[in-house]
């Protein structure tokens, strides 16, 4: 008699894919959801604007100025929809909302700057919706920078100098973590991947006690290791399912990049899935019904969206939130996916977070295997 | 206690055996000191009005849930600690359907195969489809049988690994009556056959399938033997009353002292006391009286389970009262 059967596990894992199987519309959820949350949040609620309504006050039509302003144009934040003659007409247009920026290019903007006189170009910025600002005065810099050096390539290169010539001036902080749907696209994976998994599996689990076919496992000789794999592994293909097409979806329609190592993903994914299956068994273990199963899993992910980092930047958090966030599996997966996808890391960078959400799966796993029961006391 | 001719302490010749079973939950005692001997090869009845505590004892005897008190052996193996041995032995059919309804009459048996380790599985299941008569509908999803093929199904599963012996939980509540003979005779078979089996019912008529009987109310057991020899073990005696007008008889006697009982069985009246020489008197002046015919008979089965029930509230009341 040993403590694992393959030949049983093999059983429950068989039934399992055959339940999956009838249960079409469960399984239609679980590739629909992340779609749909990948649509919701990459489209519609879009912390990254393009096109904003823009307006000009133009005090020299040289042709540095206009090559700043080809540059925000191409940068797609600032969509140019006219010309202000005077700073009281600018306030005007942010006021009622007919502009969200009015860029002010001083008088004799290029004869200043031959002169290395720095003069300023001034961004005045709607600031009622912060969100919607923080992407293009982030990216502002890089774009008069950029546009600059092309335009002084020709006659005027000996004015172009390290650092640039002028100062633009931003009436507005910004938000420090920049939020795109580039950023937000693979946090939103550890959010889908925690709500899907935790739930499937804590449901299934449940529905064997609710529908009394418990008894019909517990008074065989299977053991509860074999249940818990048996039925947790067919999962952990789902999500395998559900990440492909999650990030083929986001390659395709928002160009998230993936820069960083693939092997560094999989070995944190499989952490990242076992974890969260190993939680949603926990979660049967307490829950008496498939209702009270799926609150519970409702319960457990609403920590993972604020306390993660998903929504707020984990730094800004205060100190009790940030502890309470590290015993959250998402908070390392999620850090560890946007470093390999969007800061191009390697296996080695992602050490410690693949060592914290094996901590956690330990931990996790040890209290679902002690609670689980052998019997029905 | 039943003696076992030659034998008294549990051998092979048990096929269970336990004593002092008790069980509570919370602070409700459900199986109160239960003791219970079932010799191999029969076919043991346990009787019981609905939450006397029989699904919770037949759970204890294999591992299913542990007990808070006593202990024994179920086939040679100790309750409490060998559960896994006699899970691979026994073949528990619960008294709520628990195969999967989602899953094929085929699948559902091969599943169970499976998880026992059957050797053989395919032959064997197309046995077992073979024998029920279910191979045609082999696959059909178990969730669309109907109550009497749900059970003919679990019966089959809880088969499908040759056990020794059968915990069978109330397997007719529900079912029709048809039904319900052709399952007596099928356990009768594979008791001839020579496993034993523990069959739990509510119904009172179907105490006369058993060899022996343990009755059981309020968690606690009234008495137990052999089938044919537990009336006369209670020392009733009874009078059958047939013709008109038996309820308003009935209302009657039961003022009557010397009448500890009177129930109705359809066109007849069963007149039952413990005080034979009481109860006869009685007798003799209504049978005189007329216009009903009196006839003295043995009691059956029935008529000491109403007994003991009425017996088992009074102490009941007793014991909640104290
Ligand atoms: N898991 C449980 N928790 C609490 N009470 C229970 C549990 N299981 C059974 N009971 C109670 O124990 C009593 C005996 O139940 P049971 O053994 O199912 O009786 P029977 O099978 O004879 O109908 C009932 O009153 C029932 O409500
Ligand atoms: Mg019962």
């Amino acid at each position: 008699m040993s403590w694992f059967s393959p030949r049983r596990f093999m059983a429950v894992l068989a039934k399992e894919f055959i339940q999956m199987r009838r249960d079409r519309v469960t399984f239609a959820m679980m590739i629909g959801v992340p779609l749909m949350q990948l649509l919701l949040f990459g489209y519609a609620i879009n912390t990254d604007p393009k096109h904003l309504p823009t307006l000009v006050e133009m005090g020299d039509e040289s042709p540095v100025a206009r090559a700043v302003l080809m540059g925000m144009k191409t940068s797609d934040y600032f969509d140019f929809q006219g010309i202000v003659t005077s700073a009281a007409e600018g306030d005007r247009a942010l006021r009622d909302g007919r502009a969200n920026f009015v860029v002010v290019i001083p008088p004799g903007f290029q004869r200043d700057m031959v002169r290395g006189r720095r003069p300023s170009i001034l961004l005045s910025v709607d600031a009622s919706d912060p969100t919607a600002a923080g992407g293009p005065v982030a990216a502002l810099g890089g774009i008069v920078d950029a546009a600059l050096k092309s335009a002084l390539d020709g006659p005027l290169q000996y004015a172009a100098p390290e650092p640039p010539p002028f100062d633009y001036v931003v009436h507005l902080q910004f938000n420090p973590e920049g939020r795109t749907s580039t950023y937000i696209v693979p946090g939103l994976l550890a959010v889908i991947l925690s709500m899907t998994m935790v739930m499937i599996t804590a449901v299934a689990i449940v529905r064997e006690s609710e529908r009394g076919t418990i008894e019909t496992l517990i008074s065989s000789p299977v053991r509860p290791i074999e249940v818990m794999v048996g039925k947790i592994m067919p999962y952990v293909l789902v999500g395998y399912i559900q990440t492909i097409v999650f990030l083929t979806a986001a390659g395709l329609l928002f160009q998230v990049p993936f820069t960083g190592s693939a092997l560094a993903f999989f070995i944190g994914f499989n952490l990242f899935v076992i974890t969260n299956l190993a939680l949603g068994f926990l979660i049967s273990t307490v829950a008496r019904s498939q209702m009270q199963a799926m609150q519970i899993s409702f319960f457990t992910i609403l920590p993972t969206i604020l306390l993660s980092g998903f929504m707020f930047p984990f730094a800004g958090m205060p100190g009790w939130a940030q502890t309470l966030g590290t015993a959250i599996p998402a908070t390392h997966f999620l850090r560890l996916v946007r470093k390999v996808m969007l800061k191009g890391a390697m296996v080695q960078d992602t050490l410690q977070d693949m060592a914290a959400i094996t901590v956690i799966m330990f931990v996790i796993t040890a209290i679902a295997i002690a609670r689980y029961r052998q019997t029905l006391d | 206690m039943i003696t076992v001719a030659g034998r008294s302490s549990a051998g092979p010749e048990l096929a269970i055996s336990v004593t002092g079973l008790t069980k509570r939950f919370g602070n409700r005692t459900v199986v109160d000191d239960f003791d219970m001997d079932v010799p191999r090869g029969t076919i043991y009845g346990f009787l019981g009005p609905n939450g006397s505590g029989k699904t919770t004892t037949i759970r204890m005897m294999c591992g299913l849930l542990t007990p808070d008190g006593g202990g024994g052996t179920c086939l040679g193996f100790d309750i409490r600690s060998q559960s896994q041995q006699i899970k691979e032995r026994v073949g528990y059919m619960t008294q709520r359907f628990s195969l999967y309804e989602d899953l094929t009459i085929r699948e559902n048996l091969d599943f169970i195969a499976r998880m026992y380790g059957v050797r053989g599985r395919r032959a064997r299941v197309d046995r077992a489809l073979e024998e029920l008569g279910l191979a045609d509908r082999a696959r059909q999803l178990a969730g669309t049988l109907s109550g009497g093929w749900k059970q003919r199904l679990s019966l089959a599963a809880c088969m499908i690994h040759d056990p020794e012996l059968l915990l069978l939980d109330e397997p007719t509540a529900g079912v029709d009556p048809k039904a319900r003979r052709d399952f007596w005779e099928q356990i009768r078979r594979l008791v001839d056959g020579g496993i034993t089996a523990l069959v739990s019912t509510h119904y009172m008529d179907e105490a006369v399938q058993c060899d022996f009987i343990a009755y059981i109310a309020y968690g606690r057991k009234l008495i137990a033997g052999k089938a044919r020899e537990i009336p006369r073990r209670i020392g009733l005696a009874m009078w059958r009353v047939e013709g008109e007008n038996l309820g308003a008889l009935a209302e009657e006697l039961r003022a009557c002292p010397g009448i500890d009982q009177v129930a109705r069985f359809g066109s007849v009246l069963h007149v039952v006391g413990t005080d034979a020489a009481a109860l006869d008197a009685v007798a003799e002046r209504f049978a005189r009286r007329g216009p009903q015919t009196w006839t003295r008979d043995e009691p059956g089965l029935e008529d000491a389970f109403i007994h003991l029930m009425a017996g088992a509230q009074d102490n009941f009341a007793d014991r909640i009262a104290s």
